[in-house]
């Protein structure tokens, strides 16, 4: 195997990795489900993608045609990683705090988790 | 030099595995359970990514891409059980 | 009738491109299968689907997730240097409120998904009329300088991109 393409490839698998484990661990030392919430969400999506670019890379050298999968879950992780976030959060709002443990909202509506939305 | 750095991400992966269990295991709210559990889906998915690499051949990528998929749709469905005690209104 | 049949354009042809990713191959028939699963899926899923997306200037579109990409991979490490290196007591979160200019749910989707990818934010709610985002700050000394950050950086271009 070329020598350039292995020192690309073991880079993005050593980057995935720490930043995998970085995410884990801040999992268990962060303080507060609000705070651990930071560490999953960014460092293990970027591990996971360092470990999906060393793969598309190593595959596409091995086999001589690029493979769409590889993109496909990069695509899926990064779209859904947002989402699960948000949700996550709503949940422990709702067990840990109250209209007057969050900050007031700018406008003349409550949060959308106390208050239902205006009728239009 | 890539068998190296493939075993370090695997040890890597492997270790983050088993801390966030430790979470899931002591986490005290519900949101830290699924919070443990969705990192641990994420973690699988490298880990069956790094499988692949290490066999040469890419068969299991098919199994990476359906727990990307499940693993989201479990998460949401947590979160909207324990919000709404209900899944599908 | 072309209406009736392609009611969500830019949905058909994300099937059908996600089809051919799957299969991992580009052939006739694959594309005569990705093509109908492209005009029957949109059909069926219509009435939940509130209206169409209207994106002003897709190239601006383009500049901007180059942007987020970039900006992820420097939050990236940004967040693994606080975790690694920062004591918990030194760890200083906030609670930050956004106040929205945008108005169409697809620009604050975008907005708030691209809150949580970058440095060091997350956004967990909207308030009941859509007008500010709550957002919660991992580490910070100046959350106002994280609010007019999220307000120059990101909401305006986006303003841009679904003017």
């Amino acid at each position: 195997m070329d020598l350039i393409v292995e020192i690309i490839v073991s880079l993005c698998l050593v980057g995935g990795g720490v930043f995998g484990l970085v995410g884990s661990v801040g999992l268990v030392k962060l303080r507060g489900c609000i705070q651990r919430l930071h560490a999953p969400t960014k460092a293990a999506t970027l591990g996971v993608g360092g470990v999906l670019i060393a793969s598309s890379i190593h595959f596409t050298y091995l086999t001589g045609t690029l493979s769409f999968h590889q993109v496909l879950i990069a695509l899926f992780i990064l779209l859904t990683a947002p989402i699960t976030a948000n949700f996550i959060a709503k949940v422990y709002i709702q067990a840990n705090h109250d209209r007057e443990t969050l900050p007031d909202t700018t406008g003349a509506h409550g949060w959308a988790i106390y208050d239902k939305p205006p009728v239009q | 030099m890539m068998t190296v750095a493939l075993v370090f991400a695997i040890a890597c992966f492997s270790v983050g595995l088993l801390v966030t269990l430790w979470r899931l295991v002591k986490g005290p709210d519900p949101a830290d359970r699924i919070l443990a559990l969705d990192t641990m889906v994420i973690n699988v998915i490298a880990l069956i990514l790094l499988y692949c690499m290490w066999l040469g051949r890419p068969v299991y990528f098919e199994a990476a891409l359906l727990l990307a998929m499940v693993g989201f749709v479990s998460t949401v469905a947590y979160c909207r059980f324990i919000l709404r005690g209900d899944i599908i209104e | 009738m072309l209406r009736r049949l392609f009611p969500h354009p830019l949905l058909s042809v994300t099937l059908v491109l996600i089809w051919f990713a799957l299969v991992n191959k580009v052939t006739l028939g694959h594309l005569l299968l990705g093509g109908f699963l492209a005009i029957v899926v949109p059909i069926v899923t219509a009435p939940y689907w509130p209206g169409r997306p209207r994106v002003g200037r897709p190239l601006k579109l383009f500049g901007y997730v180059l942007i987020v990409l970039w900006d992820i991979v420097l939050a990236n490490i940004d967040v693994a240097k606080i975790i690694l290196f920062r004591k918990n007591e030194d760890i200083r979160s906030h609670w930050v409120v956004v106040p929205l200019e945008l108005t169409s749910p697809e620009a604050i989707t975008l907005l708030a998904g691209t809150i949580t990818m970058t440095p060091g934010t997350i956004s967990t709610m909207l308030s009941a009329d859509a007008g500010c985002i709550l957002v919660h700050t991992l580490h910070t000394d100046d959350p106002d300088a994280v609010r007019d950050t999220i307000k120059s950086r990101y909401e305006a271009r986006l303003k841009e991109v679904f003017a």
